[in-house]
């Protein structure tokens, strides 16, 4: 076994410093995913004027967080190595949970006490969820996807029938103007998304927490033997991305002034799809929160760019699908010239 | 007395199927009837035949997320084929949905092999792919002029009873052959036992000497030809193609089939159980419909029960399970 | 021996990876039947020899290959397999889903074209082949119902159903208790009366010399040379792998005046072990010895706190202990260093940097309960110029470091915690013989500074030469005691042997 190592790192020295090894470094995602992003907006701005004003920006600052509080929920369960497939229900539930406080409360009359309570209620709510999901993942060990799959379905049918599939809504004007409102010109959702995303990067770094994630991402009885209550991780993990579920839904309650069971269903693989194009390992245990970030941003661009040239919201999805592949490809093949073989 | 407890997942999902069918039976008089029992395997028809497939690449240490959108696209592809054809027939479609669909699992196939993409990031890419360019080149728009063979009702057997005409339609033969022969592929074939090797510990396969190139093609292969015979099938029920019909379904059809002692992760699986999974989510709604519990609490329940299932059939929740039924055993 | 005939002869056989030499100009040669053993270090090329034999590596020009008189430049893995060349690697490769007939008759499966399954020829098959090596098993239990000596009956089998000529094993007993190594040197005996050739390759010295006919020695990618084992000694070997004269001399010392540190009296767990007593002092190392499954590790994860004790007491400085998760031993000063390196011991993928700071977070933490990286790469540079653990950046994944300097770095995780107690559960599995006298260097070291530590080992030798009193445990008691100045080793090998 070690000598395999010792004959590989032999492999890997001819290359010496190059590009590929600069991309190899930790900061090489980085990198790579900045000149993407540069070259992706520079194309559009050579295609159509309109593309570098503040409309642009405005649309996109206002489109980004939903999708992108959502992804920040997916990746810390992912790097954990599992996956939370019920961020968008748990999004939705909480959103259901803060309409119906708000309507005890006054509904169009509820004053801001009422709106602080009916937060505070979502952020339980999807803090419930997650805990839910974790207790079972950390205690049985039931594969997560299988978890939040049917902790998902679970969720979508208990919204579905408390709402029999229609609409909640009559809130207080002041509700609508958070999602449409702006601060310096900045969307106030893309600020709660900024502060999520600086949470979420100390979490990750700076704490124990997020020090225990990634190593329970790679080897979870490890991690215990080295003195790690991994339960109390596994669960706060997946408390944690249920609250991130709520921050989502009570962002989408504010944006639409109104909840649906389904609203941002679609939301739920491009989450996905946006951590691996950020970089995060599909097993667990690597990931950065700023490559992802990049990505979704990328991502977002590439949605506004082609519907400010009218194209259909559907050719940007394709081509989400098909960037990935390609970063993918392109990650097999930076791999592959470093001398990678199949079988080792 | 000695009670004899099930050992397998499969066991276990046959007796709550079996305690829920007498349930069933006993609290409605509606359930045992033949009506109702072909009325079940109409409508299953097509999930059934996807989950076969999604056994076969889960056997195989896979997943596919993009089955059901590769069927919405196989249902566009063949539509527009015959149509520009003129016509054609139901083995000129049938066998264009198993080609098409064989090609849109082939994608599949190559990106995970030949670039070593994980199967998860692969199918999620492509069902994005797939979702985005069907719906643009269709601008949503459902086609509704289908020839006739294939909107024309087929029953090839027909009973009256008390409770009305009883009929099997064509979806069940197609889901009675594709059940038949994902059986015949992975339990008497012998490319069927290198899928499980495959699956079970692809290194020890790729030493032994198991061609895991071909084994990919197999695997996201069968279930694209699945997907793309569902699709078919699925059009032939709705009376009309809509791109976004099937989408979502890939999820619940994961859930049944992993219910059914799939593993994810593979080596592990079996038609059995697999039509274990989907009856038990299938008979969950038919009988919550037959007890006139309201629609909308169908899912719910399905999500409930799928939780349940999961949680006991699972590491600790397994363990005590077996405790259980040692308990009974001694007793 | 001498009427014995070649089966395979290897000439002028090297290899190079992109500009370091892994094999230099090696001659290798087998007869029919012949009990073969490679031996050297990590990194002498011995796995690189193995997979030219088996056609995974193609060697430089200039080498040759003679099978039963036929000559070959290279190999590919399917015409080895033809001519009947079978490994049976470390993890054996094996289908844990499938049945016992399953795996030993897999082959049957591999046809170019599909077929159908001949379930009763795979169980006739499997069948015959058990009965020829003289084995009973259930054939319809699935493998991983299977202990893992079983499996390697199994494993066996399906090399001789492919119709091996030669086998060779890759550290066949490394997971196996001495009993079932026993078993498979009976096995291997019975390859070799039926003509089949058996190549082992194997850390462990005395099976080596006690299984195999000759010796193959490579160090740094040249042969050193062909030995009968027959006047081959442990201590000779160890020098021609390594090429260093190694001085082995007892290092015990008489500690019982010395504050006891950890004291157990009477532990016993449910068909694990039974009354199990004995005190540990101040700077003290208690060797306990035994066969695999003898109950030791068992005992360790109790003192541990992963498992719980039925009966019995811990005392830490006369402190009774009652752990109740690994969590509390850690935080009462005991560290445990698992024999399982590879799952258990170490994050294999992570950085070195974060499996030594692991043990320790809540020491790292500055003002608002943050992680201070700067007190971090502290603690890491610290650990590891005390430790002299060789490592080119301290961000690298620790899978790439050797054995040896793995061991260090589990080491350096476990002093961190400051603990009283240090457990060590076989300290020198996968470490390089050269590598193994700097891992005692540091043990000794932690003694001499007050530690009390347990070392765990099969190895007899090893816990001669370092520990100051030797427990002998069998069947999870605890049923003799030594002093290495005392007693001589052979006696203990014999008591524990028997």
């Amino acid at each position: 076994m070690t000598e395999r190592v010792s004959e590989q790192s032999g492999q890997t020295v001819i290359g010496g410093a190059t590009l590929l090894d600069l991309l190899r470094r930790q900061q090489g995602e980085v990198v790579g995913l900045g000149l993407i992003l540069a070259v992706v907006v520079l194309l559009f701005g050579l295609t159509t004027p309109r593309f570098l004003t503040i409309g642009t920006f405005q649309s996109i600052t206002f489109q980004l967080p939903v999708l992108g509080i959502l992804t920040l929920a997916m990746l810390m369960p992912i790097l954990s190595g599992g996956f939370n497939l019920a961020v968008t229900f748990t999004a939705n539930m909480a959103g259901l949970v803060m309409a119906w406080v708000l309507q005890s409360q006054g509904g169009p009359d509820a004053g801001v006490f009422a709106f602080v309570l009916a937060v505070l209620a979502a952020l339980a709510t999807g803090a419930a969820a997650g805990w839910v999901m974790g207790i079972i993942i950390a205690y049985t060990g039931a594969h997560p996807i299988l978890v939040s799959l049917s902790m998902m379905i679970f969720l979508r049918g208990l919204g579905e029938f408390l709402t029999r599939g229609g609409d909640v809504s009559g809130f207080p004007d002041f509700v609508g103007s958070i999602g449409h409102g702006t601060v310096l010109s900045i969307p106030a959702p893309m600020l709660i998304f900024i502060g999520c995303v600086i949470i979420w990067r100390i979490l990750l770094t700076r704490t124990q927490l997020g020090f225990t994630t990634y190593m329970v991402g790679s080897n979870l009885v490890a991690t215990e033997y080295s003195g790690i209550n991994t339960k109390r991780t596994l669960t706060l993990i997946y408390t944690l991305s249920g609250v991130m579920c709520a921050i989502a839904g009570i962002v989408m309650l504010t944006r639409f002034n109104s909840v649906r069971v389904g609203h941002g269903e679609a939301f739920l693989l491009i989450t996905v799809l946006a951590c691996f194009l950020g970089g995060v390992d599909p097993f667990g245990g690597f990931g950065r929160v700023v490559p992802v970030l990049l990505a979704l941003i990328i991502l977002q661009v590439i949605s506004s760019g082609l519907n400010l040239l009218g194209a259909s919201q559907h050719l940007a999805t394709a081509l989400w699908g098909g960037f990935l592949i390609a970063v993918m490809v392109t990650r097999w093949l930076l791999w592959f010239l470093r001398g990678g073989k199949r079988d080792s | 007395m000695k009670l004899d407890l099930p050992h397998t997942t499969e066991g276990w999902l046959l007796l709550v199927v079996v305690a829920m069918v007498a349930l069933l039976g006993l609290s409605t008089d509606t359930f045992f009837t033949l009506t109702n029992f072909f009325d079940l395997l109409n409508s299953s028809a097509v999930n059934v035949i996807f989950a076969v497939g999604l056994l076969v690449v889960l056997i195989a240490g896979g997943i596919d997320i993009s089955f059901a959108v590769a069927a919405s696209v196989v249902q566009y592809l063949v539509a527009i084929t015959v149509m520009s054809i003129g016509g054609g027939n139901w083995v000129v479609g049938l066998a264009l949905a198993a080609i098409f669909g064989f090609g849109l699992g082939a994608i599949n196939a190559s990106l995970i092999y030949y670039f070593r993409i994980i199967s998860i990031v692969v199918t999620i890419a492509t069902f994005n792919l797939f979702f985005g360019l069907l719906m643009f080149f269709t601008r949503g728009v459902s086609i509704y002029n289908l020839p006739d063979w294939w909107l024309d009702r087929i029953v090839l057997y027909e009973i009256e009873t008390p409770s009305g005409y009883a009929e099997i339609t064509l979806p069940v033969v197609v889901m009675i052959v594709m059940v038949i022969a994902t059986w015949l592929l992975i339990r008497r074939l012998t490319i069927g036992r290198q899928l499980y090797a495959m699956g079970d510990n692809t290194d020890g396969a790729r030493r032994i000497g198991v061609n895991l190139a071909g084994m990919h093609f197999l695997a996201y292969g069968w279930l694209g030809l699945c997907a793309g015979l569902a699709g078919v099938m699925q059009a032939h029920r709705a009376q009309e193609v809509v791109p976004n019909a099937l989408i979502g379904q890939e999820l619940d059809v994961l859930a049944a089939v992993v219910l059914g002692g799939a593993r994810l992760g593979g080596g592990r699986g079996s038609v059995f159980g697999a039509l274990l999974g989907v009856a038990l989510v299938t008979i969950t709604q038919n009988g919550l419909n037959l007890l006139g519990v309201s629609p909308f609490a169908f899912r719910m329940i399905a999500g409930a029960v799928i939780l349940v299932a999961i949680t006991l059939s699972s590491g600790q929740g397994r363990s005590l399970l077996g405790l259980l039924s040692l308990r009974t055993k001694r007793a | 021996m001498q009427s014995k005939q070649p089966i395979l002869q290897l000439t002028h056989v090297s290899k190079v990876f992109g500009g370091s030499r892994a094999l230099r100009d090696v001659a290798f040669e087998l007869t029919r039947g012949e009990v073969h053993c490679i031996a050297g270090e990590n990194g002498s090329g011995k796995s690189t020899l193995i997979k030219i034999i088996t056609g995974v590596y193609t060697p430089e020009p200039g080498a040759e290959i003679v099978f039963e008189g036929r000559r070959f430049d290279s190999l590919t893995p399917v015409t080895a397999r033809q001519l009947g060349v079978q490994v049976i690697w470390q993890d054996l490769a094996l289908f844990p889903e499938m049945t016992v007939a399953e795996n030993i008759a897999f082959e049957m499966n591999l046809s170019r074209r599909p077929r159908w399954v001949r379930y009763d020829t795979m169980r006739a098959q499997a069948q015959e082949t058990l009965q020829r090596l003289g084995f009973a098993l259930d054939l319809d239990k699935p493998l991983r119902d299977l202990t893992i000596a079983q499996r390697q009956i199994v494993a066996i089998c399906r090399a001789l159903v492919a119709e091996a000529k030669i086998v060779f094993m890759d550290e066949p007993t490394a997971s196996l208790t001495q009993t079932e190594t026993t078993a498979l040197m009976d096995v291997v005996r019975r390859l070799s009366e039926q003509d089949i050739a058996v190549v082992f390759v194997s850390h462990r010295l005395a099976e080596v010399l006690e299984i195999s006919e000759r010796v193959t020695v490579l160090r740094d990618g040249l042969r050193v040379g062909v030995f009968p084992t027959g006047e081959m000694t442990q201590t000779r070997l160890t020098e021609l792998m390594t090429g260093k004269t190694i001085n082995h001399e007892v290092r015990a010392q008489d500690r019982s005046d010395a504050p006891v540190v950890l004291e157990v009296r009477g532990l016993s767990r449910d068909a694990e072990y039974e009354d199990v007593s004995f005190e540990i002092r101040r700077g003290e190392i208690l060797g306990i010895t035994g066969l695999l499954g003898a109950g030791r590790t068992e005992l360790a994860s109790t003192l541990f706190g992963l498992t719980q004790p039925d009966s019995g007491a811990i005392r830490l400085d006369g402190r009774a202990l009652a752990l109740r998760s690994n969590q509390q031993a850690i935080e009462a000063g005991i560290a445990y260093v698992s024999e399982d390196r590879l799952a258990l011991g170490l994050i294999q993928r992570q950085a070195i940097a974060d499996n030594i700071a692991i043990t320790v977070l809540d020491e790292l933490e500055e003002r608002l309960r943050l992680l201070s990286g700067k007190r971090k790469s502290n603690l890491v540079q610290d650990w590891i110029s005390r430790l002299s653990i060789k490592v080119d950046k301290a961000e690298d994944a620790v899978s790439t470091l050797s054995g040896g300097n793995q061991q260090r770095v589990v080491l350096a995780k476990w002093l961190a915690t400051n603990p009283k107690v240090l457990i060590l559960d076989s300290p020198t599995v996968g470490v390089d013989v050269g590598a193994r006298a700097g891992i005692f260097e540091i043990v000794r070291g932690l003694a001499e500074s007050g530690m009390a530590i347990l070392m765990i080992s099969d190895e007899i030798p090893e816990t001669y030469y370092n520990a100051d009193r030797i427990l002998h445990m069998r069947g999870g008691r605890i049923v003799g005691s030594y002093a290495p100045v005392a007693a001589d080793i052979a006696d203990i090998e014999l008591a524990v042997n028997a």
